[in-house]
């Protein structure tokens, strides 16, 4: 019956999300001018791709009931990084690496801190979000470094796309790595153990399972995709500023949660993660054609947040209390009887 | 029906109680009586209909046939607060009170006594749960909060309240399953307080020992059916077991003779500060070594640090003579080393997890086909080994919270022994299990160590220990401190050693035991 409810409901939900995408699609359609034409919707996909990318490793995390909230802040230290290098006149070439070994090592401290220390990964990385956001400052200031070489630059952009299609080169990176991390986290040993992990972590220990390993390797993944987004955001817009990316945290742990995936860890499927991101993707670029404030739009994101969460929850009880009525119903005789 | 007792009127009864779920049938024309000033035991395996009947007297369940007695007045409850106002309070396993609350607010929750304008009189409420404790003859402050309380004192606290409610019968459910040897001491005290006062007591335990020492009457149940109700003098407890399983006691513990192998496992000065220290020991291939000792002495946590789940502060294991990676469980599960923990729901087990994917936890590596899992191999795995250990399940999807304790205890063996383990570690593999699915676990430990396992076994069932054991090493507040073999165990020797006494005879069995082993 337990079993029934929770597979139903959370096939339901991944399902709901589908629904709801392929919905707010076809809405779009018939109401927006300017909405289903492949220019469009590049720019749409274009305008998710660091939520997206920075949604897969965080999918994993939260399904072993972990958390990164200083992924954005690891975006704008990647983005002040580039930029202070690039004034300094270093090659592009070599501002990479450099950007991605620092995310790597502010994802090894993460990581460190959660799991020599031991301390909960919602505290450490409260603090590291605030420490690296520090640190982007503190390298760049408030300036904005500009021009970077169009060669790199034009494939952050959502006006080049993969030929013949109209799919934008970081979202064709997003497609490829998510179908490797959906196979990594559902098909091989090392996503059953992320389950167990987020499930029982004590349990998995006492399995054989390298728990702390495991999650040391989640928040260096982590560190190093939030800092190659920070590269793409910062030759996507063409300016590398400290502040790039504020808040995008919220966005894409919003995006994974509305997905279905549980924040006690132990549930959620990558599928949902992606619906989620898309969803709420396509969503703002709608309410933005319609000319819909920003204001509005984080209401509706926050509302569907609520929904998503709530849902699953009052379903749960609905079928409980369905459950219940007909134990009831089955015992009415036997009251009756004396 | 029932002989009827020389001794007062049952202050409450069942006659002929049934009770079906579905297609079900949970109680069969059961009878009972519960007179002032008498125990009796409700005797019977998981799923004979204990709880069942329990809830009917309680007042959450109706019987479909037969009649509740009350005073020898026919009643009808129609839900527990009705029971409770007839005077019948249950005691669960795991009391829940409230945690913020003092012991004296959770005793009169609701209904304290009150000074002018509505205030709550505190000291009168202070001072109603004192005379509760001293008539328990128990020393709790009624100020102190429950939150922190061990499980015996929430259980005092239970009692205490059912006290205020001038309870004139009380049903204990497996009071004693997570207390101590001295807590339970304690419980059985205030229990025989109460009888002394008149109580009525329903007393329900899987350990024969405490139904034989605390109790006079038994009631067994068995698949639903009132088996016998009778005076427990004269009754053995192969008499016992024999009604509750329709089987025999040597069933119950098979041990068949090993001769032992080569040493296998052989620990030697493992030390963690203030747990354990110096332990040594070795185990040879074909033996069952238990671990036995008084609970605190560390025994779990020499297995634990055994298999590396905890990192020992100095000393080292090694098997097959090869050293193994301190504080690493994978190193030693690929030494051929398996542990199945004392507790199955938090460490055993990911309870939200199907039955085939904790299986398949442990093989990770093994139900890979071109480096994924396979879910064909990953079922296969699981069913092979549902089927060698008989485990009743309907679909190895579901999770393992649906099954029965002795289940989810085959189950973890299954994943260990998926493993196809050189050593198998098993901390009390029978704690909390029915009588029918203990004897299996003992018969599978005992094939298997005749098939060339070592086992190590840490138990806190002495009946369990002296039957299976072909070597007892006892602990006594983190020191091994004595080695008895199988002829010379009896009672007394291993509670010599767990309790510290006479060490110096102690000492002398162990050297004794080390000699044909040099």
């Amino acid at each position: 019956m337990t079993t029934m409810t929770t597979l139903t409901r959370y096939l339901r939900w991944d399902t709901a999300v589908g629904i709801l995408l392929i919905a707010v699609f076809l809405a779009g359609t018939g109401t927006t001018e300017g909405f289903a034409n492949t220019d469009n919707l590049s720019a749409a996909l274009g305008d998710v791709s660091e939520i997206a990318l920075i949604a897969l490793p965080m999918t994993l995390l939260v399904v072993a009931g972990q958390v990164d909230l200083s992924v954005a802040s690891m975006l704008g230290l990647s983005s002040a990084l580039a930029g202070s290098l690039w004034q300094a006149g270093f090659a592009f070439e070599l501002i990479v690496p450099v950007c991605l070994l620092a995310g790597a090592v502010g994802g090894l401290l993460n990581g460190w801190l959660v799991t020599r220390v031991g301390l909960p990964s919602l505290a450490v990385t409260i603090g590291t979000l605030t420490l690296y956001r520090g640190l982007a400052s503190v390298i760049l200031g408030d300036e904005a470094v500009a021009d970077f070489p169009e060669t790199y630059a034009k494939y952050a952009a959502y006006t080049e796309t993969m030929p013949g299609t109209f799919v934008p080169y970081p979202v064709a990176l997003f497609a490829v790595l998510a179908v490797g991390t959906a196979i990594a986290l559902h098909c091989t040993g090392f996503g059953r153990s992320l389950f167990a992990i987020g499930a029982q972590e004590d349990a998995a220990w006492f399995a054989g399972i390298r728990v702390k390993r495991l999650k040391l390797v989640l928040f260096v993944v982590s560190g190093l995709v939030a800092s190659f987004a920070g590269i793409i955001y910062t030759l996507r817009y063409g300016s590398a500023r400290a502040d790039n990316g504020l808040g995008l945290e919220l966005v894409v742990i919003a995006s994974v949660l509305l997905g279905g995936v549980d924040f006690d860890g132990g549930k959620g499927t990558l599928g949902g993660a992606v619906a989620g991101v898309l969803l709420i993707g396509l969503l703002t670029n709608l309410l933005t054609l319609n000319d819909i404030s920003n204001e509005i739009q984080v209401i509706v994101t926050g509302l569907l947040l609520v929904a998503s969460v709530l849902t699953p929850r009052i379903i749960a009880v609905v079928s409980e209390r369905r459950h219940r009525r007909t134990a009831a119903e089955e015992s009415v005789p036997v009251s009756a009887a004396p | 029906m029932e002989k009827p007792d020389k001794g007062l009127a049952p202050v409450l009864a069942l006659r002929g109680v049934s009770k079906t779920f579905g297609a079900v049938r949970a109680l069969h024309d059961v009878s009972l009586d519960l007179r002032p000033g008498e125990i009796h035991a409700l005797a019977g395996e998981n799923g004979a209909g204990k709880s069942t009947l329990i809830k009917t007297l309680a007042g959450v369940h109706h019987p479909d046939e037969g009649k509740i007695l009350l005073s020898g007045e026919p009643v009808v409850f129609h839900g527990p607060a009705d029971a409770r106002d007839a005077g019948i309070a249950v005691i669960y396993q795991e009391p829940t009170l409230f945690p913020d609350l003092s012991i004296a607010e959770n005793i009169f929750m609701g209904r304290q006594p009150r000074r002018s304008a509505r205030r709550i009189d505190r000291r009168a409420v202070h001072r109603a749960t004192a005379d509760l404790m001293s008539r328990l003859g128990v020393a709790l402050d009624p100020r102190r909060p429950a939150r922190g309380l061990s499980i015996a004192d929430q259980q005092i606290v239970e009692i205490a309240k059912a006290l205020s409610f001038d309870a004139r019968v009380l049903i204990m459910d497996e009071p004693t399953a997570a207390l101590t040897g001295s807590e339970t001491a304690r419980l059985f005290s205030v229990v025989r307080t109460l009888r002394a006062e008149g109580a009525a007591v329903l007393f329900i335990s899987h350990r024969l020992e405490e139904i034989f020492g605390l109790c006079s009457h038994v009631t067994t149940l068995r698949d639903g059916r009132h088996v016998a109700s009778e005076p427990l003098d004269g009754l053995t407890e192969d008499d016992l077991v024999r009604r509750m399983v329709g089987r025999d006691l040597d069933d119950l513990y098979p041990k068949s003779e090993a001769e032992p192998g080569p040493t296998v496992l052989s620990v030697s000065r493992l030390t963690r500060e203030g747990v354990f220290r110096d332990v040594s020991f070795e185990v040879r291939r074909g033996e069952i070594v238990a671990l036995a000792g008084l609970v605190g002495a560390g025994r779990s946590e020499v297995a634990q640090a055994v298999f590396g789940v905890d990192r020992a502060d100095a000393g080292e294991v090694k098997v097959d003579g090869r050293v193994l990676t301190a504080g690493s469980p994978t190193a030693a599960m690929d030494a051929g080393l398996a542990l199945v923990p004392e507790d199955r729901r938090l460490r055993g087990l990911v309870m939200e997890m199907s039955i085939e994917r904790n299986i398949g936890l442990t093989g990770l590596r093994d139900v890979r086909r071109r480096g994924l899992v396979s879910r064909a191999l990953e079922h296969a795995r699981a069913a092979d080994w549902a089927v060698k250990l008989q485990l009743k399940y309907s679909r190895l999807a579901d999770p393992v919270s649906v099954l029965s304790g002795g289940n989810q205890q085959k189950v973890v063996l299954a994943k260990w022994l998926a493993t196809d383990p050189a050593v198998l570690i098993v901390d009390e593999p029978t704690r909390g299990i029915d009588v029918g699915t203990k004897a299996e676990v003992h018969r599978l430990l005992s094939s298997l160590a005749a098939d060339g396992l070592a086992v190590l076994m840490v138990s806190s069932d002495l009946p369990e220990v002296l039957r299976m054991a072909d070597r007892i090493l006892v602990m006594h507040e983190g020191r091994l401190t004595a080695e008895i073999p199988r002829e010379r165990a009896t009672e007394e020797t291993v509670m010599a050693a767990a309790t510290g006494r006479a060490p110096d005879t102690d000492r002398t069995e162990r050297t004794a035991a080390k000699e044909p082993t040099p």
